[in-house]
């Protein structure tokens, strides 16, 4: 099933190719590349670490090129995959800013933007709709999804604040419930 | 400009530790912090960062490093994104190494059933807070949306909806 294991310019030149084929997340790239192409991965194994990458805090997708790099080179491998998946969109993001700041002044520029924000605003809307029609949310626990949304979203408190008190109340709950 | 570096670095350092779920759901921080607490930049060009990240190829943090560019030049990004990857990257090669262990373990299931319902919260917290950054008229909101109908009804590319977008803008509509 598995091809042979990475090396560190593998980890690297194949996580750049993921940073630059996706637009508003790369995650399904990943999984293509890893457990399709490559075969560094079973299916099982990526939803293992996808897991894993989705509970701990930060970019998932960072969290991804973490745990791969580290499984087959250590944490030189890390470091690799990592770089592989921030430099190249980061100097196409750069570059697109500097355009932007550039023209942006323009009355032209300056219109679409307002309408292309107003899509990318959707994109993410759609993505936090999605989410919340997750059947996992069907069930008592989706009171701390409201909490969320309330204390963040309305309230504006810290987020600090917020998951200070929030994540342990959340984990007891469900500790509780599955008793 | 040390001074902002150093703020940028401390700000987006507990960001990384507090983005459970990726970075949408530390949208409203990053927006507290960026437009509220240090008025680096207003409430537009927040939106304008955002959907520029979206319009480019790459992982959805890149917004983070816009905002550092935004803030304090090429430095001020390589800062921001280094600050937003490193805590969260450290600590994923910590935990990865002995998550093998847990991988049966009732806890693990606990608390991922306890942090979900908060995700979502604060994904859908994200969304609001950066749809009334981006939308400042009627026309702002339909596009919204209609992009988001058409994320959920179809499997159109979100470029096409992107630059859907600016051309109704384009059209001098928004």
């Amino acid at each position: 099933m598995s091809g042979p294991p990475p090396g560190i310019a593998d980890l690297f030149i194949r996580f750049t190719q993921v940073g630059i084929s996706g637009f508003g997340g790369v995650m399904p790239w990943a999984r293509r590349m890893l457990v399709e192409e490559r075969r560094w991965l079973s299916a099982e194994e990526f939803n293992e670490a996808l897991s894993l990458c989705q509970v701990l805090p930060g970019p998932n997708i960072v969290n991804m090129a973490v745990c791969i790099g580290t499984r087959f080179r250590g944490a030189l491998g890390a470091f690799a995959a990592v770089m592989g998946l921030m430099c190249a969109p980061f100097a196409i993001v750069l570059a697109l800013g500097a355009l932007f700041t550039h023209y942006g002044g323009l009355p032209a520029v300056s219109a679409a933007f307002r309408g292309i924000s107003a899509a990318a605003a959707g994109l993410i809307v759609a993505m936090g709709i999605k989410m919340a029609a997750s059947p996992r949310l069907r069930s008592p626990m989706a009171v701390f999804a409201v909490a969320a949304f309330v204390g963040v979203g309305l309230v504006r408190l810290p987020l600090g604040v917020f998951l200070l008190v929030a994540v342990p109340a959340s984990v007891a709950a469900a500790a509780w419930r599955s008793r | 400009m040390s001074e902002v570096l150093a703020e940028l670095a401390v700000d987006f350092s507990l960001l990384s530790l507090f983005a459970v779920g990726g970075v949408v759901t530390v949208l409203p921080e990053l927006h507290r912090g960026v437009v509220e607490v240090h008025g680096w930049m207003t409430s537009t060009e927040f939106a304008q960062l955002f959907a520029l990240a979206q319009a480019s190829p790459g992982p959805n943090i890149l917004v983070v490093s816009l905002i550092g560019w935004k803030v304090a030049g090429l430095a001020g990004a390589v800062v921001a994104t280094a600050a937003v990857c490193a805590p969260s990257s450290i600590l994923t090669y910590g935990v990865s190494q002995v998550w093998q262990r847990f991988r049966d373990a009732r806890w693990r299931k606990t608390v991922e059933d306890g942090l979900v319902p908060l995700t979502v919260g604060l994904m859908l917290a994200g969304s609001f807070l950066i749809t009334l950054a981006a939308d400042q008229s009627a026309m702002g909101f339909i596009i919204t949306a209609v992009t988001a109908a058409a994320v959920l009804g179809t499997r159109i590319h979100p470029l096409w909806l992107l630059a859907a977008g600016g051309l109704v803008g384009l059209a001098g509509w928004v």
